[in-house]
C-alpha cells in the first residue's frame, strides 16, 4: 500500500476532532456569546465559578442539538455542498454514533445546568434542545417554508436560559432579547438560502425561494428587517438598556433594512446584495448583544 | 496479508485518541461536579463538625 493511500484510510477513520465538529463549534460561539449576554444583563449574581459551569453547560447543550441535528439531517447533509463535508455525511461517524453522542451530551448538559444554576434554567435548556431537534429537525424543516421561522424559537432562547440562570427568573426584559433574534432568523436564514437555493432544491428542503420564489422571499426579508430594526431599540424603550445601546440598534438596524432593500431591488441573478447581507446578519447580531455588554461594564444601561 | 498493516494502525491509533478524549470529558465532568458540590454547600464545609 503506498504512503499516499495510508494517509487516506487515516483521514477517513474518525478522531476526536470529528466529534467535536458535530457540536457545530461556530453555531455554538452565538448561542455562547448570546447566553453570556443575558446572563451578564440580569439582576443579582452567582458565584463567577457557578457562571462559568453554566455557560459551558448551555454552551455543551446547544452543541448536543447541533449533533442531534446532523444525525437526523444526514441525507439532507450528504446532497448540499455546504454541508458534504460533514461526519456523519462524509462516513468517518456512524448516524447512530451521532444520535448517541448528541442525546448523551444533552442530558448531561441539561443535569450540569440543574446543578449549577436552578430548575428554571436546565428546563428552559431542555426545551431549547427539544425544540430544535424534535420540533425544528424532525417536523418543521422537511416540511413548510415557515420552517426556520418557527424553528427560531430554539437559536434565540439562550440568552433566556442565561438570564434564569442568574436570577432564576425569565422576565420581559430577557423576553424581549428572545424577540431580536426571533426576528432576526428569518432575514438572515432567507439571504443564506437565496444564494444557496440550488442546494435546498436538490435536498428537497421546502426553504422559502424554493417554494414561494425568489422575489417574495426578497419582500419577506425586507419586511422582517423593518420589523427587526424597531425591535431591536425595544429593549431602550422598556428600561434593559441605556442611550449608547439605543444609538447603536438604531444605527444597525437602518444598516440591516438599507441592505435588505438592496436585496429587494437586485437585479433578478444578482446574489451579491444577499451575500452581503448574510454576512452583515451575522455582525448586526454580535455588535447589538456586544452593545448591551459595553454597557453593563461601564454602567451607562439605564 | 503484511500489506494490510499500515490500515490497522492507523484504525488503532485514531480509536486511541478517541478513547483519550472520552476519559479527558469523563474526568472533567467529574471535576465540575465535584467544583459544583464545594460552591453550593458554601465556603465553611471544611469546618462543619460531624
Amino acid at each position: 500500500m503506498s504512503e499516499a493511500t495510508a494517509n487516506m484510510r487515516a483521514r477517513d477513520i474518525a478522531g476526536p476532532g470529528d466529534y467535536f465538529d458535530l457540536l457545530k463549534p461556530r453555531v455554538m460561539s452565538l448561542v455562547i456569546f448570546t447566553a453570556f449576554v443575558g446572563m451578564a444583563a440580569a439582576p443579582g449574581s452567582i458565584h463567577p465559578a457557578l457562571a462559568a459551569i453554566s455557560l459551558l453547560a448551555i454552551a455543551v447543550g446547544a452543541g448536543a442539538s447541533g449533533a442531534l441535528n446532523m444525525w437526523w439531517d444526514a441525507d439532507i447533509d450528504a446532497v448540499m455542498t455546504r454541508t458534504a463535508g460533514r461526519p456523519v455525511p462524509a462516513g468517518r461517524v456512524p448516524r447512530a454514533e451521532a444520535a448517541a453522542f448528541g442525546w448523551f451530551l444533552s442530558a448531561l448538559a441539561v443535569a450540569l445546568l440543574a446543578l449549577a444554576s436552578n430548575y428554571l434554567a436546565a428546563g428552559l435548556l431542555a426545551f431549547t434542545i427539544f425544540f430544535y431537534v424534535v420540533i425544528y429537525s424532525m417536523w418543521l424543516k422537511r416540511s413548510t417554508p415557515q420552517n426556520i421561522v418557527i424553528g427560531g424559537a430554539a437559536g434565540a432562547l439562550p440568552p433566556v436560559v442565561g438570564w434564569a440562570a442568574v436570577s432564576g427568573a425569565a422576565p420581559l426584559d430577557a423576553w424581549v432579547l428572545f424577540g431580536i433574534i426571533f426576528l432576526w432568523t428569518p432575514p438572515h436564514f432567507w439571504a443564506l438560502a437565496l444564494f444557496k437555493k440550488g442546494d435546498y432544491e436538490r435536498a428537497g428542503v421546502p426553504m422559502m425561494p424554493v417554494v414561494k420564489g425568489v422575489d417574495s422571499t426578497r419582500r419577506q426579508i425586507f419586511a422582517y428587517s423593518i420589523v427587526l430594526a424597531l425591535a431591536g431599540v425595544a429593549p431602550f424603550l422598556i428600561g434593559t438598556t441605556g442611550y449608547l445601546y439605543l444609538v447603536a440598534a438604531g444605527a444597525l438596524g437602518g444598516y440591516f433594512v438599507y441592505a435588505a432593500w438592496k436585496v429587494l431591488r437586485a437585479a433578478p441573478d444578482d446574489q451579491r446584495p444577499a451575500v452581503h447581507l448574510f454576512k452583515f446578519s451575522i455582525l448586526y447580531l454580535f455588535a447589538l448583544f456586544a452593545v448591551i455588554l459595553i454597557e453593563r461594564w461601564t454602567g451607562l444601561h439605564g | 496479508m503484511a500489506d494490510r498493516r499500515p490500515e490497522k494502525t492507523d484504525e488503532i491509533k485514531q480509536r486511541d485518541r478517541r478513547n483519550v478524549a472520552i476519559a479527558l470529558g469523563l474526568g472533567a465532568f467529574i471535576a465540575l461536579v465535584f467544583a459544583v458540590t464545594l460552591l453550593k454547600l458554601g465556603g465553611s464545609v471544611a469546618e462543619r463538625s460531624f
